[in-house]
């Protein structure tokens, strides 16, 4: 594995800290060791109070683990926020362009920039969005955008998440966690606050109801219920907005609406948040043995009647195939140069580049092109022999399945452990809501941290943990 | 509100109160064992038929002994009323409904589901016992607390408060119900020593040895007791108080929706047989089909309010 010194640091630097972490490192130095470790305990007693848990696939008992939170937080300089917002806007831009073309007249096929299989062989591609326009335009209206760092400025987007992002609820409770845990800090360092994220989203659902919807439009999120693993998110952004949570089986088709069941009848939505993916949206329509959707959406939809937030179908935007392409898709809607940098990434479905990665496996991460959550990627340089050896096999067995990336010197920010500061790996989410009236980015994000030294892998399912994001003000 | 969120709220207090109840006759046949240990089979078994788990219960045990019963009642996963699963049935439907609930009755629901699982981890040893029913009852005030100190007075809480009194009624007819013999005006037992064992033990059920006491002035009678627990509506947990709190809550609801459902007429109904009249004409219609009639009763408002207000479809 890389040595630790290798990786930039974005709290201490060759000569102390780093000027956006000055105030924090200053209180910090001046803290008793011991007060704080209490302080961890008790957030750790306050999330399991209230909850705050996520349910791991896969696990026999399935019962809800914590998301280990640490007390030092990730600071970005607002400079370098202003950077990176303008670059996520653009790229959230790009990717609303593209969906829209490639279900519409789909010049970017045309123009030979993206090849076509890459869209038609794609099991995100819905072909029943095609020749349809969602209410206000809009496909993407919460996006995830992840990006990780190596150098004071080098920022990559690792991942457009633009299918159902979640974590956001991490980014307001780490938050309220701080406030409540160190509340003279947020009175030393100006902090940009992120309370405002469900009023926004409400807003901008709201903003993005079909327009035969006259009152003020009737939201509701849709949970696939207790059990998802995001379930406690989906509880929590209702109950933050004020709308109802909603599942498949409290909604039905009512006169070409969708309507839920209330304790006084039916009552109409026009806007559906839903958490629930594609394939189990519909059942008259996609899956059919799905039981969490509601049967019959898609005709309501296409009839203009429901606006569904993120629309079906835009999962062809964000799987890692299309991804290598995106500077040219940026460039294609925008007529700019991508503000953001991609990561060199290599398709395996080509021979050139299939051979390269056999033959680099133990320096590349390889993921598949539609996987998430850290679920199936080797990451090479932490990976044995034999486990590369089983690797290579799957990988010559389907290539079009993987795309590889070099190994990131993934940035670091300490986190607080018994022996003090220790370095990890971090990776960032900003949120950024996209409606007609136009792209809202909060200024913040999820923070994921690798609680292993050396580990690169920060997702919350192998054993990530997660940190409060301070965005400064000027 | 959601129809599934009404169910949820309603279903979620039903389970409280059963948490609640469970521990207040296991405290009975606790005290009966302790103290009379010959009658201690009996009891244990009457608890279990109180609890409506006789069928269940002998299907995985041959005997009526404390261990047994407290294991099955307070910490047997099989056994879909007992204290720890109607807890985790209580916390998953609070989880359900979540959005309906203030941070402290949920935080409430949350802690109870923990701690409480928790302390039925492990077999509870008799020396431990008194000190887990002690837990059980405190969470459950403390569920209450928080529901009657920091939620709107609105459809969610009306929804809250007709499951708790529902379950409540179901459980003090059914202790009504198993006991009734005992509480005939029969001269020729009364004062015998099983009648006071008995008395007190039926009492303790319902945690009203005490305000028994204080509150009716004629001596340990069978009929003093039988009115206490049925026609009394200074006692929480007489059928009528709690009949009384039904329609309450009901006629919020048909206020705040403008509407009336059959619910409402057949609680009005059950409020109705309870109330402006004396023990003895209960006595002379039967005590035994008197509530047998008003556990069923029950049962049908239960299922009405399930249909008047959507809770399913």
């Amino acid at each position: 594995m890389n040595n630790e010194f290798e990786h930039f640091d974005e709290m201490l630097g060759a000569t102390g800290a780093r000027p956006p972490y000055t105030g924090y490192d200053a209180w910090f130095s001046a803290q008793d060791r011991g007060r704080l470790a209490k302080k961890a305990a008790e957030a750790e007693a306050f999330f399991r109070r209230t909850g705050i848990t996520f349910n791991v696939y896969g696990q026999s008992d399935a019962e809800e683990r914590l998301i280990p939170f640490d007390l030092v937080p990730r600071i970005v300089s607002s400079n370098e926020w202003a950077r990176l917002s303008r670059g996520i806007e653009q790229r959230v831009r790009a990717i609303n362009a593209f969906l829209y073309d490639i279900y519409n007249r789909q010049e970017i096929l045309k123009a030979g920039i993206v090849p076509i299989e890459l869209i038609a062989k794609n099991a995100a591609f819905l072909p029943q969005m095609m020749d349809f326009n969602p209410p206000g335009g809009v496909y993407t209206h919460i996006v995830g955008t992840d990006i990780v760092r190596t150098g004071e400025n080098d920022f990559y987007v690792l991942e457009d998440n633009a299918r159902t992002p979640s974590g956001v609820s991490y980014m307001l409770e780490n938050r309220e966690t701080m406030l409540q845990m160190f509340p003279e800090l947020f009175s030393k360092i100006k902090v940009k606050p992120v309370s405002d994220y469900p009023k926004s989203l409400r807003r901008s659902l709201e903003a993005s109801a079909p327009s035969t919807c006259d009152g003020r439009p009737c939201v509701a999120v849709l949970t696939p219920g207790i059990h998802n693993s995001a379930y406690f998110e989906h509880s929590f952004l209702a109950d933050q907005m004020g709308v109802e949570l909603v599942e498949g089986h409290d909604l039905r088709v009512i006169d070409g609406h969708i309507a839920m069941r209330t304790t006084r009848g039916y009552r109409r939505i026009d806007v559906l948040y839903r958490r629930v993916d594609d394939d189990f949206l519909d059942p008259m329509t996609f899956n059919p043995s799905s039981m969490l959707g509601v049967p019959g959406i898609m005709d309501v939809y296409r009839a203009g009647n429901i606006t569904i937030a993120n629309a079906p179908g835009t999962g062809v935007a964000d799987d890692k195939a299309i991804y290598s392409y995106m500077p040219d898709i940026v460039e294609f809607y925008t007529g700019e140069r991508a503000i953001l940098k991609n990561v060199e990434t290599h398709r395996c479905s080509e021979p050139d580049a299939l051979k390269y990665v056999l033959e680099n496996l133990a320096d590349l991460v390889v993921k598949e092109v539609h996987g998430s959550g850290g679920y199936g990627m080797l990451v090479g340089p932490a990976a044995s022999k034999k486990e590369i050896a089983a690797f290579a096999a799957k990988l010559k067995a389907n290539p079009g399945n993987y795309i590889a990336q070099p190994t990131l010197s993934l940035s670091t920010v300490p986190i607080f452990t018994k022996k003090g500061l220790a370095p990890r790996h971090v990776d960032l989410r900003p949120f950024a809501l996209v409606s007609p009236s136009g792209v809202n980015i909060t200024p913040g994000g999820l923070t994921r941290v690798a609680l292993k030294a050396g580990s690169l892998v920060v997702n919350s399912s192998q054993g990530g943990g997660t940190k409060d994001t301070w965005i400064l003000e000027d | 509100m959601l129809g599934k969120t009404a169910g949820g709220l309603y279903w979620m207090f039903r389970f409280l109160e059963r948490a609640e109840n469970t521990a207040r006759l296991i405290e009975a046949g606790f005290r009966i064992a302790l103290t009379r240990s010959n009658d201690a089979e009996s009891e244990w078994k009457s608890v279990i038929i109180t609890s409506a788990a006789q069928q269940a219960f002998e299907a995985r045990h041959d005997k009526y002994s404390s261990g047994n019963v407290v294991n099955f009642l307070l910490r047997d996963p099989e056994n879909p009323s007992s204290v720890l699963s109607v807890t985790k049935s209580a916390r998953d439907n609070a989880r359900l409904v979540r959005t309906a609930l203030t941070t402290e009755v949920w935080a409430a629901v949350n802690e109870t589901w923990m701690v409480l699982t928790d302390t039925l981890k492990k077999p509870i040893p008799e020396t431990e016992l008194p000190a887990v029913l002690a837990t059980i009852r405190q969470q459950s005030a403390l569920v209450r607390g928080a529901l009657v100190g920091t939620m709107l007075r609105n459809d969610i809480f009306d929804f809250c408060r007709l499951g708790t009194f529902v379950e409540r009624i179901d459980s003090t007819a059914r202790i009504i119900d198993v006991k009734y013999y005992a509480l005939l005006p029969s001269p020729s037992f009364v004062g015998s020593r099983m009648d006071n064992v008995q008395w007190e033990t039926i009492l303790r059920s319902v945690s009203a040895h005490r305000s028994f006491r204080w509150a009716v002035e004629d001596d340990f009678t069978a009929p003093a007791i039988a009115d206490f627990l049925i026609l009394d509506d200074r006692m929480p947990r007489s059928l009528s108080h709690c009949a009384g709190q039904l329609v309450k809550n009901l006629g919020h609801l048909a206020k705040d929706y403008g509407e009336a459902k059959l619910s409402h007429e057949l609680a009005d109904r059950m409020n109705a047989r309870l109330k402006d009249r004396d023990i003895g004409s209960i006595f002379d219609e039967g005590l035994h089909e008197f509530v047998g009639s008003i556990l069923r009763e029950n049962a049908a408002i239960g299922m009405q309010i399930e249909t008047d207000y959507r809770f399913n479809n």
